[in-house]
Order: structure tokens, then sequence, then C-alpha cells
């Protein structure tokens, strides 16, 4: 019975970890928390139900409209919001509600476009197949799920470690002003990180959206919940710390779901939030920050 | 007077929530006056409206010290919590309080008391017209009294620079503390005011999106003075009323009032300089 529980947390910790990892590179290069990946994230899981249900295109080939569509997305916010509102140095926070606002527009107009009501992937579209590896069930589905989640990560990890592109997005991190002062596209790298971290929000709604099977207006709202935690938990804009936040999150989730109770499941992830800022807001392996004065 | 109370009978409800928000409006204001983005509002005006409505239906307490309780509770949890959350500024500011709004919504979920998911339902219509307005008024008056008290400068001088506001020999701890209080007491009161007439209350509507409409309000109108907030919530609560033809997109405009005021307006609908901009001298047009 553990193991599966196990299996469950994986499979859902992979998925959070995916959605953070959007999350904590948009915050750590443009120091935004951008409050619209959450409804990126539903986003992404309407736009590959729609190209599978009516396009009939297989499933990966929805995967990858649905990360175009998000990423689109989010190099839209980005260039029609946040770069205005970067070139009148607007104040922090002003980003943040900015981008609240965004996700109240693109949940309303799914709902308008394609009602209320729980959608689902049509069976036979989805991965079949179980196994029983040791008494436990696994669905292809979830290894597929949890496949394609650290490939991404392996791959977002390793261009950020060993490119040139990955190098100039850890010095704009480090402090744009000098970046660009290197010569590094500032500007250019902002819009690229948006689509990327919109990208990986819109393809991690695929996989919650096939793994529940169930896809409403406001899936967003408690995923971007959660990824808050987890970048909080691991620090902000800290990629490794999202991972590790991310995995940790399903794990304590799915525990306390399976020991607590169903309700309590949800109560942990803001818990933990409140809990960590309270006691350690630099989050588990983040750096404390001075403030420049 | 036949039309006026034709448009009572229609309306009343909608004039009482404007009334509600805009104390809702005030209490961000107060926060946001400090320098403090507080996302907690909304959980402050739901422990309210629960408490308050618990009072009512279980103990029969009178309404005036309903109301009263109503607004004690939530400042009595914001004195606990403040002391650590107010430690933390800006983005993490905002994420805590968030957190802890979740938090109140999930708690009042689950608990057996407050009816979980179903809410509380037959509370008695308790609240009437002129409550709403004596309330608001009051709390305008001390509001435009503390802006211009001591109080209200050191409020000001943190916002624009908390180091200096400390170097100056502002306790800003306290200040901070203060400013939160008193912001969690009118948003816990006007819970308690709204729960008294709307005969039901839930916890869908305390949790994120309450959170989002308060501060919608408040960015709106623009916090520069008292009247922006009072302007936003008014037109935040008509604004659906004005849209019912669009149903399914009703909060898309809410959405794109957002985005819209923070790109164009920052500073809000109310914005004096703008205006004297505008209006004033022609000299000053051109400038």
């Amino acid at each position: 019975m553990l193991e599966q529980q196990l299996l469950n947390a994986l499979t859902l910790g992979s998925v959070y970890a995916l959605f953070a990892l959007g999350f904590t590179l948009v915050f750590g290069v443009l120091a935004v928390i951008n409050l619209s990946h959450g409804a990126i994230f539903m986003v992404g899981s309407y736009a590959a139900l729609w190209l599978v249900s009516h396009l009939d295109a297989p499933l990966w080939l929805a995967m990858l409209g649905a990360m175009l569509l998000s990423g689109t997305l989010g190099l839209l916010v980005d260039v029609l919001i946040l770069k205005p509102l970067r070139a009148r140095n607007a104040p922090h926070l002003t980003p943040m509600i900015a981008t609240i606002g965004v996700g109240i527009m693109l949940t309303s107009a799914a709902q308008g476009m394609f009602g209320a009501e729980v959608l689902r992937f049509p069976e036979e579209t989805l991965p079949a197949g179980e196994f029983i590896v040791g008494g436990v069930h696994v669905r292809a589905l979830e290894i597929a799920i949890v496949a394609i989640a650290f490939i991404l990560m392996a791959v977002l990890f390793t261009a950020l470690k060993r490119t040139q592109l990955g190098r100039a997005l850890r010095a704009i991190a480090e402090s744009p002003k000098a970046a660009s002062l290197l010569g590094i596209n500032v500007e250019g790298l902002f819009h690229v990180t948006s689509f990327v971290a919109a990208a990986l929000g819109g393809i991690a709604g695929v996989l919650i959206g096939l793994d529940f099977n169930a896809i409403t207006p406001q899936m967003g709202q408690p995923m971007l919940h959660k990824g808050l935690a987890v970048i909080i938990l691991g620090g902000m804009g800290d990629i490794r710390g999202a991972l590790i936040g991310g995995l940790f999150l399903g794990f304590a989730e799915v525990i306390s779901k399976a020991y607590l109770s169903s309700q309590m499941g949800d109560a942990v992830a803001f818990g933990l939030l409140f809990l960590i800022l309270l006691v350690r807001p630099s989050g588990l392996f983040g750096r404390v920050l001075e403030r420049k004065a | 007077m036949e039309w006026f109370n034709d448009f009572w009978s229609t309306y009343s409800t909608l004039v009482f929530s404007v009334g509600v928000h805009a104390l809702l409006a005030l209490s961000i204001w107060l926060t946001l006056s400090c320098g403090l983005l507080s996302l907690a509002n909304a959980a402050f005006m739901g422990i309210g409206a629960y408490v308050s409505a618990l009072l009512t239906l279980q103990l029969g307490w009178s309404f005036p010290l309903v109301l009263l309780t109503g607004g004690i509770a939530p400042a009595v949890v914001a004195l606990l919590i403040g002391a650590p959350v107010l430690r933390l500024s800006g983005v993490y500011l905002a994420m805590a309080t968030l957190a802890f709004g979740e938090v109140v919504r999930i708690t009042v979920l689950n608990l057996e008391i407050t009816g979980g998911p179903e809410g509380l339902n037959g509370i008695p219509l308790e609240t009437e017209g002129w409550h709403i307005a004596a309330l608001l008024a009051l709390t305008i008056y001390g509001l435009a009294r503390l802006r211009r008290s001591k109080v209200g400068r050191a409020f000001e001088a943190i916002k624009e620079d908390e180091v200096a506001a400390r170097l100056m020999g502002i306790n800003v701890d306290r200040y901070k503390l203060l400013a939160f209080t008193l912001g969690s007491f009118i948003a816990g009161v006007a819970g308690a005011l709204n729960a008294h007439f709307t005969f039901f209350i839930s916890p869908r509507e305390y949790g994120f999106e309450a959170a989002v409409d308060i501060l919608t309000m408040a960015v709106l109108g623009g916090i520069s003075s008292l009247i922006g907030p009072l302007l936003g919530s008014s037109i935040i609560t008509l604004l659906p009323e004005l849209l019912r033809s669009l149903h399914d997109y009703r909060s898309f405009v809410n959405g794109a009032v957002l985005v819209l005021v923070v790109l164009f307006l920052p500073k809000g609908l109310w914005d004096p300089r703008r205006f004297r901009k505008w209006f004033g001298k022609a000299k000053g047009a051109e400038a």
C-alpha cells in the first residue's frame, strides 16, 4: 500500500516540480512573481484536449502544441505587460498585480469557451497498459508522466549549466544591469525565459490533466498556490530548490491524504508555505538576501 | 416616493454591497498606506463574518455587540500572526498573507461548527442601510483624521522608505502591526455586516478571488487619497450589474480592468496630481 502511495507521490511531485521550475525561473531571471502561471497551466491542458479531440492529433503532438501555445501566451504577457512595466521602473509589486489580472482573464475566457464543467480526455487517447511491479500497479501513463517531467527538467538543467544561453541567464539573475553591460541581450533573454517558463507550465497542465483526467477552468488556482509553496520551500529563484521542493510537496500531500484526511492534503501545502515563511523565508536551500538600501 | 421604493426593493442589496465593499477597500487602503501588500483581508472578513454569524445564531447576542466582536476577532488574529508575518516584506508578505488566507479558508471548510462547505444558513437579517452608512462614515472620518495625525505621517514615512523611517526614530514594527490590525478590524466589521444581510455565508466567498477583488478595488481607485478606494469599490461592485449581458465573461472584464489600470493608470483613477495637470493652469498642462 505504501509503495502505491509513493508512486502516486512521485508522479504528482514530478509535475509539481516541473510547474514550479517555470515559476521560479521567471522569478530568478525577471524578478517577477508571475501569478498568471496557474492560468497558463490550465490553458495548456485545454489546448492539448482541444487538439486531441477536435483535430485528432496524437498525444505527443498535442503536448507540443500545448507547450507552444502556453509559451506564446507567456511571451505575450512579457512583451505586452511586463516590458512596459520594466521600462517604467514600476515598483516590484506592480507586475504581480498585473499578472493576477491576466490570470483572471484567462480563467474567465476558458470558462466562456469551454464551460465550467469538467472535461476529460477520450479514453482511447490515453496510453493504456498497466504493469504490476512488486505488487504495485504501475500505469503506463504514470511512467510517461514521470519520464516527460524528468527529461524536460534534465534538459533545462543542462541548458542552464552548460550552454552560453544558460550562462547569460545566470548572469542576468545576478544582476540585469551588469549583464547588459557585458553585452548580453537582456530584453531578448527575458522574452526567452518567459516563453520557456510558460511552456513548462503548459506541459505540466497537460500532465496533470492526463493524470487526473479532469480539466476545469479553475484547475490553475490550487496549482498556483502549490507552485508558490514549492518555490518558497525551495528558495525563490532557486532551480534545484524547485525540483526538490516539488517532489517534497508531492510526498507530503499524498502521505497526509492517505494517513490524515483528504481535505488536509490541501492544507499541507499552505501550512508548509506559511511555516517556511515564518521560520526561514529564504527557503530551505536559499541564500539570505540583504536588502539593498 | 414610489419610484424610490421600487428602486430600493430592487437594488437595496446592491447598495448594501457597495457600502460593504467600500469598507473592505478602505481596510486594504490602510495597510497599503503603510506600504504593506497584505492579501489577508478577505480572510479577516471571513473570520468576522463567521464569528458574528455564529454569535447571532448560537448565542443570540445583540447586533451591536456582534458587530464589535466581528471586528475584534480578526484583530486578535492579526495581532497574533502580525509579529512574525510583518517581518516579511514585499512579495514575501503577499505570499505569506495569501497562504494565511488559504489556511483560514480550508480550516473553515473542515470545521463542524462552521457548517463545512455548505456554510451557514439562515442568518437573520439584522443589517440596515443606516448601519452600513453610519459605520462607513465613521470609518472615513476616522481614517481621514488618522491620515493627518502623527500615526498617518508615520505610515507614509514607512511606505516611502522603511530604512529612513527607522532612522528617524519611527517604531516601524509597531506602526506596521497597528496598520495590519486596524485593517483587519475594519474588514471583520465589513464581514459581520455582510453576513447579516446575505442570509448565507460559505467559505468560497472568502478565498483568493475575494482577496484579489478587494485589492482590485483599491488599485483601480488609487490609494493616494481616501476617495480612491471608495470610487474603486463602487465601480467594481456596479460593473458586473452593468455587464449582465456578458455573463460568462464578466470576470474577464475585472481582470482586464486590473491589467489596464496597472499599465495605464499606475496611480489609479483618482489621482489628484493628474487632475491638476489636466484641469489646472495652462502652464501646468504644458509641463
